[in-house]
């Protein structure tokens, strides 16, 4: 599904990723997690191909498409998916609006016609009273005034709208209280599938008992540095990031 | 249906073969001398066939206008116009169109392509000469006023060319023609005074609720009406009228210099509602050869609890000089101002509004929304002021400013003067730019660059685009996507 080589990337021409390897297949959840300052937002930004970072050297590729060939747009067409750790807000832009825009530009790039309004809307209708989102919400402008929890929620819906084939969350927990946790996290198990496969970032461990990884790395220094089972992020839980902050560093 | 598409079923449904044969139309008319003097205007007046009186009026404006000075205080910048060297009356075919639509910049082509406009329209409007006869028949002025008159005349609206009024209607044109913006007000009113070309009349009797919303067909229509338009709207006591001027398609124009005189009177519990969509050439990307436009609207709520509204939707020009204002001399009376002012490439923007509290318990409110793009600069310039008898007068204003890219500019200039203490005026005034964290948010969902910055656009601007009427607000959001075009990348 994702597969990364020897991945370099920098912003402002300071390296932040130094050779960083992964590979995920289909269906696995992999987690990603790690100190700040590791390169973990910074990984999920190269993948989506957000403008000021530049990759230096190293490849990325989507079921074997190169990711560093598309633009921003074409990969989320492609099948890439970025829940951001902070979801920007555009005032006088209904949530729906948004979400109709987004599902048939990308409907569009696949060479697939528009969906029809009526079909559109008990589809979102259907995704959005699994995830608690009231239509009033639907209603508003995107983001604005939503609590942390909404703007979360909202994320997922998109997910489960656009159903992307590779899922990247970054720090999808944080600002979150628990039972806003527990939504967002049944809403992510509800799409994992066969043939998705996600990447969940994070700094915590607590996300992790909701959504179950098959793998946990560490990354530390713009690498992964170690890479085990789930028991790997108890531990880290435990002992912390320092022994990885010294390892990378020498 | 957009309102191009709604125009030409409207107009299939007219039987056009009875009008067939009667627009052969001498298009090689004569024009008037080059440069203006008293003999431009008298030839000017004899053309349309005009009373003395009429006459009169306009050698009083003409002789006013030769002591003024054109006033230079707008944020504009633009070589000196020479006024001896004009066209003021010319046939509407001076100089050669395209014979057919390949030889028309296809741009242009490709910008009707965008808003939907059908073949034949887009002929007409890019002056294509070799259909010409054939198109007069269809989209001729005389064929399609007689029918919509038809029905405006059932409900006793007066709706015809200000020239026709002033032959028909003389009392009514005596009796408001300048009464809103007199002869003597500024340079380019005073000149269009002089000179002005044609342009639209309205009367809507006592308590008439006008039946529907004006021109809808005429923004096609009208082409001709040149560059000096005047337009006189009156809504009597108790009456409502709703107007729609200008066109969401560029269309080719001849004239560089537009100075429109726009008046409006609302007596006692009447309403105006009066909005536009200007799309002039805003000329190459250097700004050469776009339209200069120099506007002058007003509008008086003369009567008690009468209601002025201005919505407008600026994407055009090359200089847009241009402040829709209310005079709020009757009690209780309101007056609206809901702008987008779009200016990209090298245009530049000088537009606002002058909401002058006269009577007792006025109220007024201004929305603007200026996006700036490219290197275009775009000013806002208000007036709000409440005369020492206007006591509870009240205004609301909110002005936000939208910047795309490093090298335009957007200016907030509000002036406000209170001469009783009673008045209450708000105002708030932002400016944001679109940040590339949004774009990429909506790129990383699947949106172009392009689409991303018209969506956020359209957001930015929605209250004012819920104010147009339904057919026009669903073209002017497409015409504000393809007036963005090329400000991204």
């Amino acid at each position: 599904m994702l597969s990364i080589k020897n991945l370099h990337a920098s912003i402002e021409d300071k390296p932040i990723l130094r050779g960083l390897d992964l590979d995920v297949k289909p269906g696995e959840v992999h987690a990603i997690m790690g100190p700040n300052g590791s390169g973990k937002s910074t990984l999920s930004y190269v993948l989506a191909g957000k403008e000021d970072y530049e990759v230096t050297d190293g490849s990325a590729t989507l079921d074997g498409e190169d990711l560093f060939a598309m633009e921003a747009d074409e990969r989320a067409a492609a099948g890439l998916f970025l829940a951001f750790q902070y979801p920007l807000e555009i005032p006088g832009v209904a949530t729906m609006t948004f979400l109709k825009a987004a599902l048939n530009a990308q409907r569009r790039a696949r060479g697939e016609g528009d969906l029809p309004t009526p079909q559109f809307m008990k589809l979102v209708r259907e995704k959005a009273d699994g995830l608690g989102i009231s239509t009033d919400m639907l209603k508003r402008g995107l983001n604005v005034g939503f609590s942390g929890g909404e703007k979360k929620r909202n994320e997922i819906l998109q997910m489960a709208l656009l159903e992307p084939k590779l899922c990247v969350l970054d720090e999808t927990d944080s600002g979150l209280d628990i039972d806003a946790l527990k939504v967002v996290s049944e809403g992510v198990n509800a799409l994992r599938a066969k043939n998705r496969s996600f990447v969940v970032i994070t700094h915590y461990q607590r996300l992790l008992d909701h959504i179950r990884p098959d793998i946990v790395h560490v990354m530390a220094k713009g690498r992964i540095v170690r890479t085990g089972g789930p028991e790997l992020a108890h531990e880290l839980e435990a002992r912390g990031y320092a022994d990885y902050v010294g390892e990378a560093a020498a | 249906m957009p309102a191009v598409q709604e125009t030409v079923a409207r107009v299939r449904e007219i039987d056009v073969d009875q009008y067939k044969y009667g627009f052969v139309t001498d298009i090689e008319s004569d024009r008037a001398e080059k440069g203006l003097s008293e003999d431009t205007v008298r030839f000017i007046s004899a053309k349309k066939g005009e009373p003395e009186w009429m006459l009169e009026w306009r050698l009083d404006a003409y002789r006013r206008w030769r002591t003024m000075v054109e006033p230079d205080w707008a944020r504009v910048d633009y070589p000196p116009i020479a006024y001896d060297e004009l066209y003021y009356y010319s046939a509407p075919k001076s100089t050669p169109g395209p014979k057919t639509l390949d030889e028309v910049d296809p741009e242009l082509l490709r910008t009707y392509e965008k808003l939907g406009i059908p073949l034949r329209e887009q002929e007409v409007l890019a002056g294509v000469e070799q259909r010409r006869v054939a198109v007069d028949a269809v989209f001729d002025s005389v064929s399609v006023a007689t029918t919509f008159k038809k029905e405006l005349a059932a409900a006793g609206v007066i709706f015809c060319p200000i020239s026709e009024a002033i032959r028909e209607h003389p009392e009514l044109v005596k009796k408001y023609l300048g009464s809103v913006v007199p002869t003597s007000d500024n340079f380019f009113a005073t000149l269009n005074s002089a000179v002005f070309s044609d342009g639209s009349f309205v009367y809507v009797p006592k308590g008439v609720r006008c039946p529907m919303e004006l021109s809808t067909y005429f923004r096609i229509n009208e082409r001709n009406t040149g560059q000096f338009e005047r337009t006189l709207i009156i809504a009597d006591e108790g009456s409502y009228v709703s107007y729609l001027e200008g066109c969401t398609a560029p269309m080719r124009d001849e004239n560089q210099l537009h100075a429109a005189v726009v008046e409006l009177v609302a007596l006692d519990d009447a309403e105006i509602k009066y909005s536009t969509v200007q799309n002039w050439y805003p000329g190459d990307a250097e700004g050469k050869g776009g339209i200069y436009n120099f506007v002058t609207k007003r509008g008086d709520c003369r009567g008690r609890n009468s209601k002025i509204s201005w919505t407008q939707v600026e994407t055009g020009s090359a200089i847009t000089w241009k402040y829709p204002s209310c005079i709020l001399r009757g009690d209780n009376s309101r007056g609206e101002f809901y702008s987008i002012a779009i200016s990209n490439g090298r245009q530049q923007v000088d537009s606002g509004t002058k909401m002058i509290h006269l009577g007792k318990n006025t109220t007024s409110k201004i929305i603007s929304k200026g996006i700036s793009a490219g290197r275009s600069q775009n000013t806002y310039r208000g007036l709000v002021s409440a005369h020492r008898k206007a006591t509870n007068a009240r205004n609301f204003t909110n002005c936000d400013s939208l910047l795309i890219g490093e090298q335009c500019g957007a200016h907030t200039v509000p002036y406000l003067e209170a001469k009783t203490s009673t008045a209450v005026f708000e105002h708030e005034a932002t400016t944001s730019k679109i940040s590339d964290d949004q774009k990429f948010y909506c790129q990383q969902r699947g949106l172009s660059e392009e689409e991303a910055v018209a969506l956020i656009v359209n957001g930015f601007v929605k209250d004012v685009l819920q104010q147009l009427p339904m057919e026009f607000a669903v073209e002017a959001q497409k015409l504000i996507s393809i007036s963005l075009e090329g400000s991204v990348g």
